[in-house]
């Protein structure tokens, strides 16, 4: 060791798999640990040859593959039953089937990264990417066609003779003798490279941006893009005022459209005669009105009990003596203008469908409130179809 | 003793399989005939299980055959004949298949009158399911199976002997051929004999799912089959922990296919919720049977996958006989849980059979005297294909 000081390695050279596979196994054979093979491809067999036990990396992929799988697992189940709890498509809050596919995809996506980074940065060294052998003749003659064995001063038993003898015997040709480098240089970080790093990016933005959008822009299909109308809330030029936007003139009505006499009023003056005659169409329509539109917050007996689970104020029982002894009219006027929490729903519900409504609840309320007359009737409607229903 | 270049010599298996062989078909035969004159609606339900898993087998070596010839692996050579011996199960099937035929009205509710009536659904598939079309499409595919199967057998034994190169790309063109057909065919087979036991329900991944099993069975009875051969010196020294390593990445690999399609089929029915299609599930999730179905979680995939994940085991002889058991057996009760749930002769209640456990006996010692009959008559190598010393040397 005390003829070159900057001996790195001993490298040599082969021809053929079969032999750098034979001279691997006696170079392990020979009782060296710190040796390295380059081949221009991948050589089967040589982890055995060499002695080399199982890769690391795996631990670092299963490491991170079933901490990316908890997480999103966890996470998907946070987001979806505790921080917002939120139905979809009528599935339970925490529905982990539906997280299986973005598990599986979030295992993969961390474990390969996981793999590449922790290879990259681990096992290679990362930032540095220099290496002794990467200025000699050897490596530039394994990439091409040869096969090679390095063998590295830093070996317990290395002595550069004996390993020069040893390689000979084993066939090898052009021993190389690679020496440390003078000075290693930390190249990546330096002030000079981020600069050029910077202006590269800021120069492929911009000219990326002015091709796309200035030199190169061609308009697929123009006959759309341009049209000679006005658009909702612009101006225009076309009207003296500069709206494109008019207002209907004063005292027209909208076709098929009946205005309400108390538009915003609180309190009706007379309030209207319910216009419809219950027939059980009608009754079968106002019950599927009240339950899409009334029930949520009035509950599906008008009882007052909300299914929304305070996240908006209940609504009020509708079988108070205050509210069955309200007219119709004063009914419709609440639904038409809204009441305190309740807001207007004259948008939502056509005015048929308002007074079926108020034809159903008067159904509900008469069925909480039965006159004696009502039993005798469902006491001869049992009769007649020979059942026993009241028990 | 004749002993070839690669230095193979050639053994005798033992004569004592023959009497195991004999011994546990005779009981298991004996004992379904028992259970068929009893109770002939429940015994061929059980009989179906097996059935199939004789279709697994067989259906899924040859895959594999033909998979080694159609992509060229060289490091399966070594293996392929005993893939070859256990596709001989083909040729019997045509003959196995008859007690089911015979059965057919105990088995399958679209052969009854009255149940196609009641639904419309039923009406409309009656082009498709109805007796004759089954059973020539049934006996058609076997016969295209053992067609086959003929002929890419045939051409790898006669290779032994004349060493002739040109066979090995025969059968590529028989194998690239018999690739295609055999996706179709066992779509039909899955469709026919499993999933139109409740012919109101349908999905169309089911022939993927039976083949995802398929090939998983015939790899775990191919890596069992290896190395208890191995290890008792009847196949090549060279044959080391590296082969049964790929052998097990293989199984691994499977294992996570079923999986993936297991779960698709499960995933888009849950979300869909439409009561045609969770109907299938919700039989297999009253009663005993949502143990059952746990259980196939985790026996057919859970734990083969966590103990296939290293490296180690898939390395070591021992563990992967263990496994390769293991698969055998999930296999066998993911075909128990399709076919039994939806058991008609008994109002859909299922009840549990002696019959059940009779079968699978038989069809074990069935496999071993096919085994020990082409043993004596042929090579456990394929001596003669010019892949093989490739395939011996084969390292990771």
């Amino acid at each position: 060791m005390s003829e070159n000081k900057n001996l790195n390695s001993v490298a040599a050279l082969f021809d053929t798999p079969n032999k750098i596979i034979n001279a691997a196994k006696k170079v392990k054979e020979a009782g060296y640990t710190k040796f390295d093979v380059n081949t221009p491809y991948p050589v089967h067999g040589m982890d055995k040859a060499m002695g080399l036990g199982q890769s690391k990396i795996g631990y670092v992929t299963l490491f991170f593959g079933f901490a990316g799988a908890i997480f999103i697992f966890l996470f998907m189940g946070w987001t979806m039953a505790i921080n917002y709890p939120y139905i979809v498509g009528g599935k339970p809050l925490f529905p982990f089937q539906a997280f299986i596919p973005i598990t599986f995809e979030v295992t993969v996506l961390c474990g390969s990264i996981a793999t590449v980074v922790g290879m990259l940065a681990v096992f290679f060294n990362l930032p540095f990417l220099n290496h002794p052998i990467h200025d000699s003749n050897y490596i530039k003659e394994v990439s091409i066609d040869k096969f090679g064995v390095v063998i590295e001063a830093q070996d317990p038993i290395f002595e550069r003779d004996k390993v020069t003898e040893f390689l000979k015997s084993l066939g090898g040709e052009k021993i190389e003798y690679i020496n440390e480098p003078e000075k290693e240089e930390f190249k990546i970080l330096q002030p000079k490279f981020i600069l050029f790093l910077v202006v590269v990016a800021a120069l492929t933005s911009f000219g990326t941006f002015i091709t796309l959008n200035k030199l190169m822009y061609v308009v697929p299909f123009n006959w759309m893009d341009n049209q000679r109308k006005s658009n909702p809330q612009s101006e225009t030029n076309f009207f003296y005022d500069g709206y494109a936007m008019r207002t209907p003139v004063v005292g027209t009505v909208a076709k098929e459209f009946m205005p309400y006499p108390y538009q915003g009023q609180a309190q009706p003056e007379v309030p209207l005669a319910n216009p419809t005659l219950p027939t059980e169409q009608l009754l079968k329509m106002g019950q599927e009105k009240f339950l899409t539109f009334c029930s949520p917050c009035h509950g599906n007996y008008a009882q007052g009990v909300s299914r929304l689970k305070g996240q908006f104020p209940p609504g009020p029982t509708l079988h108070s003596a205050k509210i069955i002894g309200y007219s119709d009219g004063m009914i419709y006027n609440i639904i038409t203008n809204g009441q305190n929490a309740m807001p207007s729903y004259a948008y939502q519900i056509p005015r048929e469908q308002r007074w079926a409504i108020i034809d159903y609840i008067r159904v509900l309320q008469r069925a909480q409130n039965p006159n004696p007359s009502d039993f005798q009737a469902i006491k001869e409607l049992n009769k007649e179809s020979g059942k026993n229903a009241v028990n | 003793m004749p002993s070839t270049e690669v230095g193979y010599v050639r053994r005798e298996l033992p004569e004592k399989l023959k009497t195991i062989g004999l011994s546990l078909f005779a009981v298991g035969t004996g004992l379904g005939i028992i259970g068929f004159l009893i109770n002939p609606e429940r015994t061929s339900l059980s009989y179906l299980v097996t059935f199939m898993f004789l279709v697994s087998i067989g259906i899924g070596s040859l895959f594999l055959v033909a998979l080694e010839y159609a992509v060229g692996a060289d490091w399966s050579t070594p293996f392929r004949r005993i893939s070859e011996f256990l596709a001989a199960v083909i040729p019997f099937l045509l003959i196995l298949v008859i007690p089911l035929l015979l059965n057919m009205r105990n088995i399958f509710p679209w052969t009854h009158k009255s149940i196609v009536n009641s639904s419309e659904l039923l009406k409309g598939k009656t082009a498709y399911l109805n007796i004759p079309f089954f059973i020539i499409r049934s006996l058609g595919i076997f016969i295209i199976w053992w067609v086959f199967y003929y002929f890419i057998i045939r051409n790898s034994r006669k290779q032994d002997s004349s060493k002739d190169q040109l066979l090995t790309k025969k059968n590529v063109n028989i194998s690239s051929g018999f690739i295609p057909v055999f996706g179709l065919s066992i779509t039909a087979i899955a469709f026919d004999w499993m999933m139109s036991l409740e012919p109101n329900w349908f999905s169309t991944i089911f022939g993927v799912y039976y083949f995802s099993g398929t090939v998983w069975c015939a790899l775990a009875a191919l890596t069992l089959i290896v190395i208890l051969l191995n290890e008792r010196g009847y196949l090549h020294r060279k044959i080391d922990s590296e082969h049964y390593y790929t052998l097990g990445l293989l199984m691994f690999a499977f294992t996570v296919f079923w999986a993936y399609i297991a779960f698709s089929q499960y995933l888009l029915i849950w979300y869909a919720d439409l009561p045609d299609e969770t109907i299938w599930f919700m039989h297999r999730w009253i009663g005993p049977w949502k143990i059952v179905s746990l259980a196939i979680v985790f026996t057919h995939f859970i734990f083969p996958f966590f103990y296939l994940l290293s490296y180690k085991v898939k390395m070591q002889a021992k563990k992967l006989k263990f496994i390769a058991i293991w698969i055998l057996c999930a296999h066998l009760l993911d075909l128990y849980w399709l076919v039994m749930p939806g058991m008609p002769s008994n109002g859909y209640q299922y009840y549990f059979s002696w019959t059940d456990l009779v079968f699978p006996i038989a069809g074990v010692g069935l496999l071993i005297l096919i085994f020990k009959y082409l043993s004596q008559k042929y090579n456990l190598l394929p001596i003669g294909d010019p892949k093989l010393q490739r395939g011996l040397d084969f390292h990771l």
